[in-house]
């Protein structure tokens, strides 16, 4: 891979420190007056997803990380290891560790399509659609009648995620949800 | 639709810039000082190892030649102050290779002006004044001494404190190597990181007597006090942002030869590109400028504080990644 220098550095630029893959979050440019110029500069662990704040003199250069994010479809886990596809049209399939999936564990569905981030071709992290349609397993009964506001209840839906919803919802019912902040949005 | 044909900065922010700048020359003009303007392109550059001078070639009477953009307007101005202008100001586009960030852009607007015949204790009451014609709410001006700003703030001394102590303050505050660096580079990172941001919250904070070695164009000063040699310069500090640097100036015409040589010496060795040094400043200080002081003013800087705006990209019409 090649290296960049901290004036290439900008938000996005995946390189490595530490031996971990980092996306560029900021780079802020400091300088006293008249002296050495050092580069503050704020980085996301690809791997942990911890953000670094780390200084280099201007002019030193990191070295770019093989990292790219593809689009996949999720197909089935095997008690092990979750498997995804590649929607490129090669069928190409992928095998996710539990580590990598983190909290997008609770976000699957199959035939959806997610982003799968690869570094030197092994998955290190899956990012779910914002907004994502699943079925309801478990609430409470809804109340009838009660469609208008007030209220809301837990509600466990078919891939694991547990979402507050009106107290109207029934079971059964697919609910269009927001994956970023875990949050009802509507009847789907 | 991509919208970034439209500019950084609102019309209306560039109405109050405009106004400010109005402003600013009714400051100088209500004192004498002549406003005048200098090239931004010459044949010699700022040979400062930690400026990074861009330069182009171009087809000039001489035939086609190297140009530099100049990192400010100073050398220019001083050759007119040596022909006799008497007191100059200028707001001057000035262009620094790499300096992009929140309080950077590649090129910006400098306030630079010379007082033939002021003290530099003269020069930071005007500096102060006028700041506060840009921003008349500012709370008051404090005169803080560099090696005092390291012993509050850090408990060391710049000047005497061992090396190898720096080193580790500036490795443990930057988590960065700084364990092969030089004194000064030490010292410009906990300047940098540690001390600036807490300088000019609720008023104006004024920078003096750094380091001799961090003189740049300043000349020396004796420190009765402490008894070392101190750079006869101060810098002006709003909200944790630098905005101005003055200086003593240097008038001895070898003294400012043998830095400019010393400066390509140290752009040698650290693997950076040379600088035509220039060598009609030289001559000009040979012929006789008047001994005085000036400084250099960041105008979006302050413009940016007078708008309480984040990014000094703010209040330009076109930052670069814009432009």
């Amino acid at each position: 891979m090649a290296n960049y220098s901290t004036n290439e550095f900008k938000g996005g630029l995946k390189v490595m420190l530490d031996g971990d893959p980092c996306n560029i979050v900021e780079n802020e440019f400091v300088k006293p007056g008249k002296g050495q110029a050092f580069n503050r500069v704020k980085l996301r662990n690809l791997i942990t997803g911890r953000v670094w704040e780390r200084t280099f003199k201007s002019g030193e250069s990191l070295e770019g990380a093989d990292v790219m994010d593809l689009e996949m479809e999720y197909l089935y886990n095997d008690g092990d290891m979750w498997y995804f596809m590649k929607t490129d049209g090669s069928f190409e399939q992928y095998a996710v560790e539990k580590k990598a999936l983190g909290d997008t564990e609770k976000w699957l569905k199959e035939q959806v399509a997610y982003t799968v981030t690869l570094w030197n071709d092994n998955a290190i992290s899956v990012t779910p659609p914002n907004f994502i349609e699943l079925e309801v397993v478990e609430t409470d009964p809804g109340l009838k009648g009660d469609t208008a506001q007030g209220g809301s209840k837990p509600a466990t839906l078919s891939s694991g995620a547990v979402v507050r919803v009106p107290l109207f919802i029934n079971q059964g019912e697919v609910l269009k949800v927001d994956t970023r902040s875990g949050e009802y949005v509507s009847r789907a | 639709m991509a919208d970034d044909w439209q500019p950084s900065a609102s019309i209306e922010t560039l109405r109050e810039r405009a106004r400010l700048l109005a402003r600013v020359r009714a400051f100088f003009a209500e004192r004498g000082v002549l406003e005048v303007e200098t090239p931004v392109l010459g044949h010699g550059g700022s040979t400062d190892v930690h400026l990074d001078s861009l330069s182009l070639e171009a087809a000039t009477p001489a035939g086609r030649e190297r140009l530099w953009l100049q990192t400010s307007p100073e050398f220019h101005m001083k050759r007119l102050l040596a022909a006799g202008s008497g007191p100059i100001f200028q707001l001057a586009r000035s262009f620094r290779d790499g300096e992009v960030g929140r309080r950077h852009n590649l090129e910006f607007t400098m306030l630079e002006w010379y007082r033939p015949g002021f003290t530099l204790d003269g020069l930071i009451g005007e500096t102060d004044a006028l700041i506060r014609q840009v921003l008349p709410g500012v709370g008051p001006c404090r005169q803080r001494r560099y090696r005092d700003l390291f012993r509050e703030t850090l408990q060391v001394d710049p000047f005497s404190t061992p090396l190898d102590t720096l080193r580790q303050l500036a490795t443990r505050h930057g988590q960065i190597d700084m364990r092969e660096s030089e004194r000064d580079g030490c010292l410009d990172l906990l300047m940098s990181l540690v001390i600036e941001p807490g300088l000019g919250r609720g008023g104006i904070d004024m920078v003096i007597d750094y380091p001799a070695s961090q003189a740049a164009l300043a000349r020396w000063r004796h420190d009765p006090e402490d008894g070392v040699e101190v750079a006869a310069r101060f810098e002006a500090y709003v909200e944790g942002l630098e905005l101005a640097n003055g200086y003593h100036e240097l008038t001895d015409a070898a003294e400012q030869a043998r830095r400019f040589a010393e400066d390509n010496r140290e752009r040698e060795r650290l693997g950076k590109p040379m600088v035509d040094s220039d060598r009609r400043l030289v001559a000009a200080l040979q012929a006789g400028m008047p001994e005085g002081c000036g400084v250099a003013l960041g105008m979006d800087r302050l413009i940016q504080l007078a708008l309480g705006k984040s990014r000094v990209a703010e209040v330009m019409a076109f930052a670069t990644p814009r432009a």
